[in-house]
C-alpha cells in the first residue's frame, strides 16, 4: 500500500470539503477499497473516512419507507431492518463473513456497483432512492454498468430510501470461491406491480427483468415464468459459469424468490 | 489394559490432546515470519506478468537510487550459483534420462511462467522495496505460451529451447508387460474406457512461505529460517548444489510451520536468494510471500490428463489395465516432480485388485505454468481417481453392482504378502473387511429410503464408493535409489535422557500440523513407562537434530517413529545394563515396566531416575565396560513401503435445476495398521477428506490460453469451508498392522485426500443416473454447479 493521509470528519459538510482535495477519495467500510490499495491498483493521496459521521448511520422506518444511512454496516442492516423489510435484512446478513458485515456498508456497496454484489439488486427491485449530498437519484438511473454509477466527482451517498414492499425475497446462488452472487435475484411485490432485479449475471451489471415483472404483476407465481427465458448472449461468462448457465439460473432463482417471498 | 487406563497414562492408544495446540490456539506459535533479526532488510520480488517471454533489458538504476534501497538483484548477481536441483531422475521407456532444464534463482534470458522472478529489490522497509520495484524498468518480448500438453509435445514453441523438446520424459511401466497387456485387451470380453482430467490444485497452506537469510561474517556461518517440511533436505540441496556452502557452515531452521501439504517440501528460489543476499549485503534479508505470490510460486499439484482402459473377461474378472497420462511439470522441474506421476503413481495402479497385467505410460510435459510437484497424496490420488472411476464405470456398463465387482476382484485376505504386477509388494491388508465396515457405517441398506426422501424434496441423491490403496512411509533407500531418487529416504532420531530422567528426543521428522510433539512423546512414554510430560520432542533445526529426510508421504511415524523406537531401544538396553550393575544382578534378568527396573524373581527394584542419575553421576557404575551418559542415535531405513487402504462412501444430493452438489454424508473405513493417537489420526482423516472433497467439488487452478492464471486469488479459487461438509464418520478398526516396522503403523496423513475424490464423483454420477441423466459417463473435477448443469444439458 502506498502512503496516504487519513481525514476523519464528524459531519457531512466536513467530509464534502475534505473530498474536494486533490486525490481525495471516500472511505467507508474499506472492504473493497483497502484490498485494491494493498494491491497498489489504487493510490488515493487522501482518504476521507465516512465512518464517524453520525448523520450517515442508522436504520429507520416511517410511512412505508425504510431509510438506511449510507455508512451503516451490513451487520446493522441485517439486525435492524429485519422487522421492517425482512428480505433486505436477509440479503445484508448473507454478504461475506462477519468481519465483512461489520465493516462493509450499504453506501460503499452501491457506490462500488460490483456486478456480482447483492445490494444493487435490492435497490433496483425496490425502486429505491439514492440520496446524495447533492440530489436524489432513482435506482433506475443510478446503476450505469459495471462499477459505474451516476455519482459525480466528490459526490457522497448519504442515505438510501427503500419503499417497503408487500412481499419480497432475495435468492442468492453463491459463486463457490468468493461467495458473491454467481447470480442472484431480488423480487419485490408492491401494490402497483412487481419488480425483479438480477445481479451477478449481466454484462451490464445489475438488471431489471421486465418481462418477468409483467408476468408476475399479472400472476405472482413461479409458474407464470414457465415459458420465459433470458438470453445467455448478454450474460457474463467466466470459469464459474457460462452466459447460458447464468441466464438459466436467473430464471430458476426468480421462481424460487417468488415462492420464498 | 482397559481404555481409561491407557488414556490416563498417555501412552500408545490414548487420544491425548495435542500439546502443541496450546501455543497454536493462543497465537503463541513461533512461525518464520515471527523471526525478525536486528538490521534485517526486506526483499520484494519482481515477477513476470507474462507466461513466456524474452527479457530484453532490465534497468534498475532509478530504483537503486531510491530511498532505503540496498540493492536490486538480477540473475547477473547469481552467475556463480548452481541450478535449483531436481531430486529425482526418471529414466524413460527407451533408457534415456529425462530432460532436465536449468532452473536459475532469477530468470536468465527468458521468463517461463507468470510469477517467474526477474529481479529483487532489497530495502530497509518492505514499502520502500515495493516503491522501488515500480521504478525498475523491464522490457520483455512476449512469446506464445505453451499451455496445452498434447500440443506442446506435438511441436511448436519450446519452454526450454536448449532441451529441444517439451517432452521431459516418456515413461513406460512395466515396459516388459506392454505386449502382454495389448494381447489381453485383444482377448477381452469387455473393455471399459474413460478419459479424465485430474485437476490442477494450489496447496494453500494457511501460512504462506517465508524465508529469512542471515550471515555471520566472523564465523562464515549462514542461517536460513524457512517454512519447510524438511530443513535437512533444504540444507543439502541448497548448500551442495546451488550456493556451494558446506553443511557445517549452513544451518537451516524450520520453526513452527503452518501447514505444507507437500508444497513446503521443495527447495525454492527465494530460500537461496535470501541466503545469498544476506551474504552479499552482510545483513539479514527477509522475504514473506503474499497470498497472491503463493498462487504463482508455490508448486502446484496434480494436473494429469489421462485415458484409462480396463479389460474384463466374461466372468467380470479384471484381466488387464492400461493407462496413458500426460503429466504437467510446469516450467521447471520442482524438487520431486518427476517421481510423482511415475513411481508414486504407476506403482499404485493395481489398487486393491488382482489385475494380473498393467501397463502405465506417462508423458511428462513442460508448459509455461508454475512447476507442479507433490501435493497431499502425490501420484496416489491421481492413480486412485482414475482406477476407481473406471471400476465404477465398468460396473455401470456391465449392469453389476459396484460393490460386487470390487469384491470379486479384490486381492483376498489370504493372498498377502501380495506381489503386484507393478513392482510393489503389499505386506498386509483386508479389503473385504474395510468394505464390510463401510457398508455398515454408511447404512448402505437404508440408502433407497433416503434417496426417496431426497426425491420428495426435488433432489437427486447418489451414493459413491471408492476403495483405495496407497504406498506410504517413503521408503527403502536402496529401492528409491534404483528408481532415480537422488537422496536416501531413511529417518533418524536422537534420544537424550537427562540426568534426572526426563527425555529430549531430536527427530529428523518435521511437524507442520501433524502433532508429532504429542504422538512421538506417547510412543517413548509407552516404551519406558514414564509420563509423556517428561518427554520433549525437538525438530526443525539442522543444528541440533540428526540428518533427517523430513515429513511427507505419511512417513513420519512409520519411518521417523521407527527410528525413535530404535534409539529408545538402545537406551533401554543400556539402562538395563546400568540397572543390573546397581542391583548386582544379571542383565538378562532385568525387566523394565512402568518406569521401574526389577530383577526377575526378586523384590529388588530401581526406578528410572535411579538409573539415569547413575548414568550421569557414575560413582557406582561399570565404567570399565560402559560409557557414562544416556544418549543414543538411530537411523532407520525401512524394508518396504507401508500400504494403508480403505473404503470410502460418499452420499450427495444434486439440485437438478442448478447443478449444485451437496455432500450430505461421508464415511471412511481405513486400515492404518496400529494407531498411536486415535484423535490425531481422525483429525488427519478429516483434513484429508476436506482436501479431497475440495478437489472433487471446488478447487481448480485455471490458466487461460495465454498462461494467465484466472484463479489467482480466493475470489476465484474455491477453498473448501466447514459448511461445505457434513459430519464425517471415520473408523480405523479394521487394522492389519504393518509387518515390517516396529510399531506396526502404516501412515494416515494422505488417505483422506486419496480416497475421497473418486467417491464424490461416483456419487454425483450415481445421482445423475438415478435422475435419468443416463448419457453422462463422466464429469471432470471440480464438479462445480455449472459443470454438472452443463453435463445434464447434453
Ligand atoms: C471477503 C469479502 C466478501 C464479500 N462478499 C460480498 C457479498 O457476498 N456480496 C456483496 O454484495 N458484497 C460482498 N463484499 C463486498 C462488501 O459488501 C463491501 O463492503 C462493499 O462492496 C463495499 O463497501 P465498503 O463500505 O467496504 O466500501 P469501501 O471499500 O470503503 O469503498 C468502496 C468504494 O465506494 C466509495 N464509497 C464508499 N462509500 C461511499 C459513499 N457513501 N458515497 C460515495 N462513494 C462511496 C469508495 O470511495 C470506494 O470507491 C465482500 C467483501 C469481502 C472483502
Amino acid at each position: 500500500m502506498q502512503s496516504f493521509d487519513l481525514v476523519k470528519p464528524s459531519t457531512l459538510a466536513e467530509a464534502v470539503s475534505a473530498l474536494a482535495a486533490d486525490g481525495a477519495q471516500a472511505l467507508s467500510g474499506g472492504q473493497t477499497l483497502i484490498p485494491v490499495m494493498k494491491q497498489r491498483l489504487a493510490a488515493p493521496s487522501v482518504l476521507v473516512s465516512l465512518g464517524g459521521i453520525a448523520e450517515m448511520r442508522g436504520v429507520a422506518a416511517a410511512q412505508g419507507v425504510l431509510r438506511i444511512g449510507a455508512a451503516t454496516p451490513h451487520a446493522a442492516v441485517a439486525r435492524e431492518a429485519a422487522a421492517h423489510y425482512p428480505a433486505l435484512a436477509k440479503l445484508a446478513g448473507g454478504i461475506g463473513d462477519p468481519a465483512v458485515r461489520n465493516r462493509g456498508t450499504i453506501g460503499g456497496s452501491l457506490a462500488n456497483n460490483d456486478p456480482s454484489a447483492c445490494y444493487p439488486s435490492a435497490a433496483l427491485a425496490s425502486g429505491a432512492t439514492i440520496v446524495t449530498n447533492r440530489r436524489q437519484i432513482a435506482a433506475d438511473d443510478f446503476f450505469q454498468g459495471l462499477f459505474t454509477t451516476a455519482l459525480q466527482e466528490g459526490e457522497i451517498i448519504t442515505e438510501v430510501q427503500f419503499p417497503i414492499p408487500e412481499r419480497a425475497a432475495y435468492v442468492k446462488f453463491e459463486q463457490p470461491a468468493s461467495r458473491f452472487a454467481l447470480t442472484a435475484v431480488f423480487v419485490a411485490k408492491y401494490a402497483n406491480g412487481v419488480r425483479v432485479a438480477v445481479t451477478g449475471a449481466s454484462n451490464d451489471g445489475v438488471l431489471r427483468w421486465k418481462a418477468a415483472e409483467e408476468r408476475l404483476s399479472a400472476n405472482f407465481s413461479a409458474s407464470a415464468l414457465s415459458d420465459l427465458n433470458l438470453s445467455g448472449a448478454d450474460m457474463m461468462a467466466d470459469l464459474h459459469g457460462s452466459g447460458d448457465y447464468r441466464a438459466h439460473l436467473a430464471k430458476v432463482l426468480t421462481g424460487r424468490a417468488v415462492a420464498a417471498s | 489394559m482397559p481404555k481409561d487406563e491407557i488414556a490416563n497414562k498417555g501412552g500408545i492408544g490414548a487420544s491425548t490432546k495435542r500439546r502443541e495446540d496450546l501455543r497454536f490456539l493462543t497465537g503463541k506459535g513461533r512461525y518464520t515470519d515471527d523471526i525478525n533479526i536486528r538490521g534485517q532488510l526486506y526483499a520484494h520480488f519482481i515477477r513476470s506478468e507474462v507466461a513466456h517471454g524474452r527479457i530484453i533489458s532490465i534497468d534498475a538504476s532509478a530504483a537503486e537510487a531510491m530511498p532505503g534501497v540496498a540493492k536490486v538483484f538480477t540473475s547477473a548477481d547469481f552467475a556463480q550459483a548452481g541450478s535449483i536441483p531436481c531430486g529425482w531422475q526418471v529414466t524413460d521407456r527407451h533408457g534415456k534420462a529425462m530432460l532436465e532444464p536449468k532452473h536459475p534463482i532469477l530468470a536468465e534470458g527468458k521468463v517461463r511462467h507468470v510469477g517467474d522472478p526477474i529481479a529483487v529489490v532489497v530495502a530497509e522497509t518492505l514499502d520502500q522495496a515495493r516503491d522501488a520495484a515500480e521504478a525498475v524498468v523491464i522490457e520483455i518480448e512476449e512469446l506464445p505460451a505453451v499451455m496445452d500438453m498434447k500440443a506442446a509435445v506435438a511441436g511448436g514453441d519450446l519452454v526450454h529451447e536448449e532441451l529441444g523438446s517439451n517432452l521431459c520424459f516418456d515413461w513406460g511401466f512395466v515396459e516388459e508387460n506392454k505386449a502382454a497387456v495389448e494381447e489381453a485387451f485383444a482377448k477381452a470380453a469387455h473393455v471399459t474406457t474413460l478419459e479424465l482430467v485430474n485437476n490442477r490444485l494450489v496447496a494453500n497452506p494457511m501460512e504462506p512461505r517465508v524465508a529469512v537469510g542471515d550471515f555471520e561474517e566472523w564465523t562464515g556461518q549462514h542461517t536460513l529460517y524457512t517454512t519447510s517440511q524438511n530443513p535437512h533436505v533444504i540444507r543439502l540441496l541448497m548448500g551442495a548444489f546451488v550456493l556451494s556452502i558446506p553443511e557445517h557452515k549452513l544451518r537451516v531452521v524450520a520453526p513452527d510451520v503452518g501447514g505444507g501439504f507437500g508444497s513446503k517440501i521443495f527447495h525454492y528460489a527465494e530460500e537461496a536468494f535470501v541466503t545469498k543476499a544476506a551474504h552479499i549485503l552482510k545483513r539479514p534479508v527477509k522475504w514473506t510471500s503474499t497470498r497472491s505470490e503463493a498462487f504463482v510460486t508455490d508448486a502446484h499439484g496434480r494436473d494429469h490428463v489421462t485415458k484409462i482402459q480396463l479389460a474384463l473377461d466374461a466372468q467380470n474378472n479384471f484381466t488387464a489395465l492400461r493407462t496413458d497420462t500426460y503429466a504437467n511439470m510446469g516450467a521447471y522441474l520442482s524438487t520431486f516432480a518427476p517421481s510423482v506421476p511415475t513411481w508414486l503413481h504407476g506403482t499404485l495402479m493395481a489398487g486393491n485388485y488382482k489385475t494380473p497385467l498393467i501397463y502405465v505410460n506417462v508423458k511428462a510435459v513442460f508448459t509455461n505454468t508454475v512447476p507442479v510437484d507433490a501435493y497431499r497424496g502425490a501420484g496416489r490420488p491421481e492413480a486412485t481417481f482414475q482406477l476407481e472411476r473406471l471400476v465404477d464405470q465398468a460396473a455401470r456398463e456391465l449392469g453389476v453392482s459396484p460393490f460386487d465387482l470390487r469384491r470379486q476382484n479384490f486381492i483376498q485376505p489370504d493372498q498377502f504378502p501380495y506381489q503386484t504386477p507393478v513392482a510393489v509388494v503389499y505386506d498386509t491388508g483386508n479389503y473385504q473387511a474395510t468394505l464390510d465396515k463401510l457398508v455398515e457405517m454408511a447404512d448402505v441398506a437404508g440408502f433407497e429410503a433416503r434417496a426417496a426422501e431426497s426425491k420428495s424434496r426435488g433432489k437427486l441423491r447418489g451414493f459413491g464408493l471408492a476403495h483405495y490403496i496407497e504406498a506410504c512411509g517413503i521408503a527403502p533407500s536402496n529401492l528409491v535409489g534404483q528408481l532415480g531418487a537422488r537422496a536416501g529416504l531413511y529417518e533418524s532420531a536422537s534420544v537424550r535422557v537427562n540426568a534426572t530422567g526426563s527425555i529430549t528426543v531430536f527427530t529428523g521428522s518435521h511437524s507442520h500440523g501433524q502433532g508429532h510433539e504429542t504422538t512421538f512423546a506417547q510412543v517413548v512414554s509407552d516404551m519406558i513407562g514414564i509420563d509423556a510430560s517428561q518427554i520433549e520432542i525437538v525438530h526443525g533445526d539442522t543444528s541440533n537434530t540428526p540428518m533427517g529426510m523430513g515429513t511427507y508421504g505419511s512417513r513420519s511415524l512409520a519411518v521417523g517413529g521407527s527410528a525413535m523406537v530404535k534409539a529408545t531401544n538402545k537406551i533401554i538396553n543400556k539402562a538395563k545394563k546400568i540397572a543390573a550393575h546397581l542391583m548386582e544382578a544379571s542383565e538378562a534378568d532385568i525387566e523394565l515396566k512402568d518406569g521401574v527396573f526389577t530383577v526377575a524373581g526378586t523384590d529388588k527394584s530401581k526406578t528410572w531416575v535411579d538409573v539415569t542419575l547413575a548414568a550421569y553421576v557414575p560413582h557406582n557404575y561399570p565404567l570399565e565396560n560402559l560409557e557414562p551418559g544416556l544418549e543414543e542415535t538411530a537411523f532407520y531405513d525401512p524394508s518396504n513401503f507401508t500400504y494403508p487402504a480403505g473404503a470410502y462412501g460418499c452420499e450427495v444430493e444434486v439440485d437438478p435445476e442448478t447443478g449444485k452438489v451437496e455432500v450430505v454424508a461421508f464415511s471412511a473405513a481405513d486400515d492404518f495398521g496400529n494407531v498411536v493417537n486415535p484423535m490425531i489420526v481422525e483429525g488427519q482423516v478429516h483434513g484429508g477428506l476436506a482436501q479431497g472433497i475440495g478437489q472433487a467439488l471446488l478447487e481448480h487452478c485455471v490458466y487461460d490460453e495465454n498462461g494467465q492464471l484466472l484463479s489467482g486469488s480466493y475470489m476465484d479459487y474455491a477453498m473448501p469451508r466447514a459448511d461445505d461438509f457434513p459430519m464425517f464418520q471415520v473408523d480405523h478398526s479394521c487394522a492389519t498392522p504393518c509387518t515390517h516396522n516396529p510399531l506396526g503403523v502404516k501412515g494416515c496423513g494422505e488417505a483422506g485426500a486419496i480416497g475421497s475424490p473418486p467417491a464424490v464423483i461416483n456419487a454425483v454420477l450415481d445421482a445423475l443416473h438415478r435422475g435419468g441423466f443416463t448419457h453422462v459417463t463422466h464429469i471432470d473435477m471440480p464438479a462445480s454447479p455449472s459443470r454438472v448443469w452443463a453435463a445434464m444439458q447434453r
